[in-house]
């Protein structure tokens, strides 16, 4: 099997620190590769391996086909790389931005300049165009950010946590942006910290933390396995708490868990949020919150690491 | 430029980036983007054009009257090729300072990302230097002329002395590069550099004669780079023996080219 991103056995320390211990990632071309893990697991140290920013001290990492440590020249010209910062030049308007990227990756001035125009139009910067970037919002450097590692058309996508810091709605957009790069079939490796993000994008999703890749699998594999929708609800009266456990137990067949005066117990049977809906408000119950959603990186993480845990034990 | 090229010759870049002509495209495109911040920011200016007018102002005032035989006059005739080297050497520091800066945001991680030679960024911001010493010798001059400075020699004379100038900062500020590339902050930089251009540029002929000074430090002015530098000027703008000093500062160049380019590149790829 042949991969686009392929990274076997990666390395790398900081001083003190084992920032990747050995990590495995593999993207089929035109793929969403999501790597999901909490603030300081690696995630960004493995994207600047793969991207030719860091020297990794042990394992091999392949882009295209190409080394990223022997050839990382022909790596750069088939990559684009979002950090998880905005990495434009603040002083620089946003076409002024995207057309010396465009120079640099050898366009002629004009030629640089319809890309930076296509760029600017398509991520909605046209009429902040000539504005320096620093008069522009998070979401829209984000956008420039994304528009500029797009100008030389690279079959590599690098995603460092693209939506960290943006309000929902932007989020959205981004996501539409990444399933039309994928539609063109351009190959992304998307960092997150959200389980949802990683979700609705990703066609597989690696899971690391300190380091190592703690699961590997799709997104419906990988919520078979820490539960798939969690229902919780917050009663106003913590009084009634009890009650709610009475409920929600029945319902869903478990023990619900009490967090944070919320009940929350794992739901399998979508069908199941509308009876307990009915049966909460049958019983005159008074809620602040009551939803189904994905669990948080969190609980995927305690799913994930307890289920590490026990499994050593039983060896 | 040949120390340059040896430079890129060290490992990981491919053949197309040691394209000579390519790296001077994409450097000159990483200059304008300099330029383009420096319309920007004007006060990033104040070190070539408020500061020549005050060293200049202050050194001929209060030098003027104790040397040059109490000449203020006199003083300034000696002064200005001197200080026009003093000036472009503290001027270099915010190419570092600029650099560091640059870092830290993480602007050149775009650029390290790119099928660019890691040398253009840094290359690209020394070229946009021109500009600064340019406007530094321009506004240097006209206020030593305001202040009855003439010239000895003839305007194409002047105009060698300020290319000199300017080709030797290009090649001084690769220090001011290097230590931009070690420094931890921004702040740290500009301390550093303006800590080695005080001895070298006090510790020269630029200021005073040097046959004034003791013995010792009379050595160190004599092979000090800013000395033969100084020496050059003053014999472009005011007449005199040139080719000694001229020779010397051209020797200086090359060897600040060839210790400095290589040690700033290195620096710059280790850093993260």
């Amino acid at each position: 099997m042949n991969f686009t991103i392929q990274a076997e056995g990666v390395r790398k320390r900081f001083g003190a620190t084992q920032a990747l211990d050995g990590v495995d990632l593999h993207a089929r071309q035109g793929s969403v590769l999501g790597v999901l893990g909490r603030n300081g697991a690696g995630k960004t140290t493995a994207v600047r391996i793969l991207a030719t920013l860091l020297q990794a001290d042990a394992g091999t990492a392949l882009v295209n086909g190409y080394d990223v440590a022997r050839e990382p020249a022909k790596v750069r010209a088939s990559i684009g790389l979002t950090g998880q910062y905005a990495s434009v030049d603040e002083l620089l308007t946003g076409e002024q931005n995207l057309v010396m990227i465009g120079q640099l990756l050898d366009l002629s001035g004009r030629q640089a300049r319809v890309r930076a125009n296509e760029l600017l139009a398509w991520f909605d910067l046209t009429e902040a165009a000539d504005r320096p970037a620093k008069t522009y919002s998070g979401g829209m450097r984000r956008r420039l950010d994304l528009a500029a590692s797009l100008v030389g058309r690279p079959s590599v996508i690098f995603l460092d946590e693209p939506t960290t810091g943006l309000d929902p709605s932007k989020r959205e957009d981004m996501w539409d942006v990444v399933r039309s790069l994928v539609r063109d079939g351009s190959t992304v490796l998307l960092t997150t910290q959200y389980l949802e993000e990683a979700d609705a994008l990703a066609d597989e999703i690696t899971v690391i933390d300190h380091g190592r890749v703690i699961a590997h699998d799709t997104p419906e594999g990988l919520k078979q396995i820490v539960g798939g929708q969690t229902l919780t609800v917050r009663p106003v009266d913590p009084g009634r708490l009890d009650d709610v456990i009475a409920i929600v137990g029945e319902l869903t067949g478990t023990r619900p868990e009490i967090r944070n005066r919320a009940i929350t117990a794992p739901v399998t049977d979508d069908e199941l949020f509308g009876a307990a809906v009915e049966r909460i408000s049958a019983a005159g119950i008074a809620v602040t919150e009551l939803s189904l959603h994905l669990p948080s990186l969190d609980e995927v993480f305690f799913t994930l690491t307890g289920r590490t845990t026990e499994l050593q034990e039983a060896a | 430029m040949s120390a340059i090229a040896t430079a890129e010759a060290v490992p990981t870049t491919v053949t197309r980036a040691k394209d000579p002509l390519r790296l001077l495209r994409h450097s000159l495109v990483l200059a304008k983007r300099n330029l383009i911040g420096v319309t920007r920011n004007p006060e990033a200016l104040i070190d070539v054009t408020l500061q020549p007018i005050i060293f200049i102002g202050l050194f001929t005032f209060i030098f003027g009257g104790a040397v040059a035989n109490g000449s203020q006059h006199d003083y300034l005739q000696f002064l200005l090729p001197g200080v026009l080297a003093q000036l472009v050497a503290f001027a270099g520091a915010s190419i570092g300072v600029n650099l560091n800066t640059d870092i830290e945001k993480g602007v050149f991680d775009r650029f390290r990302s790119l099928p660019i030679a890691r040398s253009a960024p840094l290359i690209g911001a020394v070229l946009a230097d021109i500009v600064r010493y340019a406007l530094l010798c321009v506004i240097s001059i006209g206020f030593a002329y305001a202040l009855g400075f003439r010239a000895h020699t003839s305007a194409p004379e002047v105009f060698a002395a300020c290319l000199i100038v300017i080709a030797f900062a290009l090649c001084l500020s690769w220090i001011s590069v290097f230590i931009g590339m070690l420094a931890r902050t921004p702040g740290s930089v500009q301390g550093i550099v303006i800590l080695i251009m005080f001895p070298l540029t006090f510790g020269s002929s630029a200021l005073v004669p040097a046959d004034t000074l003791p013995g010792w430090l009379e050595a160190f002015t004599d092979v000090n780079p800013i000395t033969h530098l100084v020496g050059t000027m003053r014999g472009l703008m005011l007449g005199g023996p040139v080719q000694s000093d001229l020779l010397w500062t051209f020797a200086w160049m090359a060897i600040l080219l060839a210790v400095f380019v290589p040690l700033a590149l290195r620096a710059y790829r280790r850093r993260t």
